[in-house]
């Protein structure tokens, strides 16, 4: 697919206001340029994202992202709340995985105060985050074959999601932003019974994604072909931009940080094998990212294997002040790196600073490069296929 | 339900953004649930020929109730529980508001879910005058409530029935589906009365 299909990109932005630049096509047609706003009202944004796109007839020459629709200031609020408080904030960013930021957040706590984590809380942590992955995973699945024009799918993966979240809710009492994890393990253990409806589920889950997602979405000709070969990021230009987690393992890049920056008790397992594509389009992120539903319900299925017994959270006291020094410590998200930057002075029981690296707002950066010469119909399919949360992006 | 009386000049005023974000003085219109009770008119129904006596204001606003279509206005987490409370387990067309669009074109309420910003709030405000009447809102969440853990944000909105009147608030972080669907029933009542 050629990226450049006009001759004159030269369009000041401010031209659109006044006069229109005739702008000639490679047929030799001449059209006046389009402007199309896309957003931030728009079922297919994902959230409050706003496009504004150049047009020239059915082809975007430029795509300028409007964002901060959803800043509500987050980092400015982990300054102003003690450390605890902090978790139930780092839930808001994104908001389909949140027990991923948590354990961002709780971990940049530990890494400064050097806070042992109890290894049965470890375990824990790998069950609840590759659940949450999961869960962030089903609701891309469903809304991405919503963008696509599939209702099915969106019907089933809720269904799924729905399970995991009962089960979340058994945990922590809440099904969304959970502010379960501690500086130093988890707030509960878990309750009696918990794993064998855990196991179960997982069976089903594992049957569903083969004889469900993959049956009605792999084998349909329309999402083949809406998504093979839209939306192509090659390796070197997905590098360039910066861009983590399964977009960049479907453009062919082998880098996961649950094992090339390891946390946790990741290294110690033996099922952890990276998913990765080497097409780069949006078929080959679904491919991935399915693949990662896979792979965590053998991850999980290893955790409860080995799930050791003990305490679930360290001993710290009922006031615990955090020390003072500063650390980065970044998690594999569902979207992509999850870091958190954290500073403590050392007296204060706020953070000095904690910022908050969203790997959204970091993969949203290609897409006016990305959507350079498509056609606007694929607009909302390689949208959809990047799979970003705008609680993320504006944070 | 401990709901106080809004003071009598804030009713009827034009909404200017500005002023009214600054001032944040709400324009709530809780007048059908909370204080005093619309009288509900009755119907009449004829014990011999299938014969219904009925007012034509009491059949429309049974008509009305029965399907509130809604504008789903997802902006944050509420937005992914109020997909949830759509999804096959929480039916939400069982109570005849399955069919969220958009678009204001065909809505009848305006399903707020989420953080209103500063910077979304104008576009909020459009979106409603661009409903048809007879609309209504729906708040759900606190953050669209009352700002919620937000309160203290130099960028969000303390609460959304600054900009818009509010007919229902669903509180929760994020409400569980049931208790949407709990806001669609009671907004139902409220509209089966005239509200």
């Amino acid at each position: 697919m050629s990226v450049s299909p006009v001759r004159s990109t030269e369009i000041g932005r401010e031209g659109a206001l006044v006069d229109l630049p005739i702008i000639e096509t490679e047929e030799g047609l001449q059209t006046e340029e389009l402007i199309l706003n896309m957003g931030p009202q728009h079922p297919s944004t994902h959230g409050v994202l706003r496009l504004v796109l150049k047009m020239s007839g059915e082809k975007v020459i430029e795509c300028i992202p409007v964002m901060g629709y959803l800043h509500r200031g987050l980092e400015k609020i982990f300054e102003w709340r003690t450390y605890h408080q902090g978790i139930r904030y780092a839930d808001q960013a994104d908001y389909v995985s949140n027990m991923l930021n948590e354990h961002a957040y709780a971990g940049a706590m530990e890494a400064i105060g050097g806070i042992d984590v109890p290894r049965r809380a470890e375990y824990i942590r790998v069950i609840v985050d590759e659940m949450s992955r999961c869960a962030a995973h089903l609701i891309w699945l469903g809304t991405y074959g919503l963008d696509v024009g599939a209702t099915t799918p969106f019907l089933w993966c809720l269904r799924d999601r729905e399970e995991i979240l009962d089960m979340f809710e058994e945990v922590c009492g809440s099904r969304m932003n959970f502010n379960y994890y501690r500086p130093g393990g988890v707030l509960y253990d878990l309750p009696q019974g918990w794993l064998g409806k855990l196991e179960r589920f997982l069976d089903r889950f594992a049957d569903r994604i083969e004889a469900d997602y993959m049956r009605i979405l792999e084998g349909n000709e329309i999402f083949l072909e809406r998504t093979i070969g839209v939306g192509t990021i090659p390796a070197h230009v997905a590098k360039q931009y910066g861009i983590t987690g399964p977009m960049l393992r479907a453009s062919g890049v082998d880098w996961d940080l649950r094992r090339d920056r390891p946390y946790g008790i990741y290294p110690e397992l033996k099922t952890l094998r990276p998913v990765v594509f080497p097409d780069g389009d949006a078929f080959a992120r679904f491919k991935v990212r399915v693949g990662e539903m896979r792979l965590a319900i053998a991850l999980i299925r290893e955790c409860i294997a080995n799930l050791p017994g003990g305490a679930v959270r360290a001993r710290l006291g009922h006031v615990w002040k955090c020390p003072k020094g500063e650390a980065y410590y970044t998690v594999e998200g569902a979207k992509g790196e999850v870091g958190i930057y954290m500073i403590s002075d050392g007296r204060s029981p706020n953070p000095f600073r904690a910022k908050m690296r969203g790997p959204s707002f970091n993969n949203l950066q290609i897409v006016p490069w990305l959507l350079k010469g498509r056609l606007v119909a694929d607009v909302v399919a390689i949208l959809g296929s990047l799979d970003f949360v705008l609680g993320e992006v504006d944070r | 339900m401990a709901i106080e009386e809004r003071p009598a000049e804030s009713k009827g005023v034009p909404i200017d953004f500005e002023q009214d974000v600054i001032q944040r003085r709400p324009v709530s219109s809780q007048a059908g649930l909370a204080g005093e009770d619309i009288p509900i008119r009755r119907s009449v129904i004829a014990e011999d020929d299938n014969v219904v006596f009925t007012t034509v204001t009491n059949l429309i606003n049974w008509a009305r109730s029965r399907s509130p279509w809604p504008l789903g206005y997802g902006l944050a987490c509420c937005a992914i529980e109020m997909f949830a409370s759509v999804a096959p387990q929480h039916d939400l067309s069982r109570f005849g508001a399955e069919v969220f669009r958009s678009s204001p074109r065909q809505a009848d309420v305006m399903i707020v879910a989420g953080t209103v910003t500063h910077k979304m709030a104008p576009r909020l405000r459009r979106l409603y005058e661009q409903m048809p009447e007879p609309k209504w809102v729906i708040a759900m969440g606190n953050c669209a409530s009352s700002g919620g853990e937000f309160w203290d944000s130099y960028s969000t909105l303390q609460g959304v029935d600054t900009v818009v009147p509010v007919d229902v608030y669903v509180p929760g972080c994020p409400p569980r589906p049931e208790a949407l669907t709990e806001g669609v029933l009671r907004l139902r009542e409220k509209i089966s009365r005239g509200g």
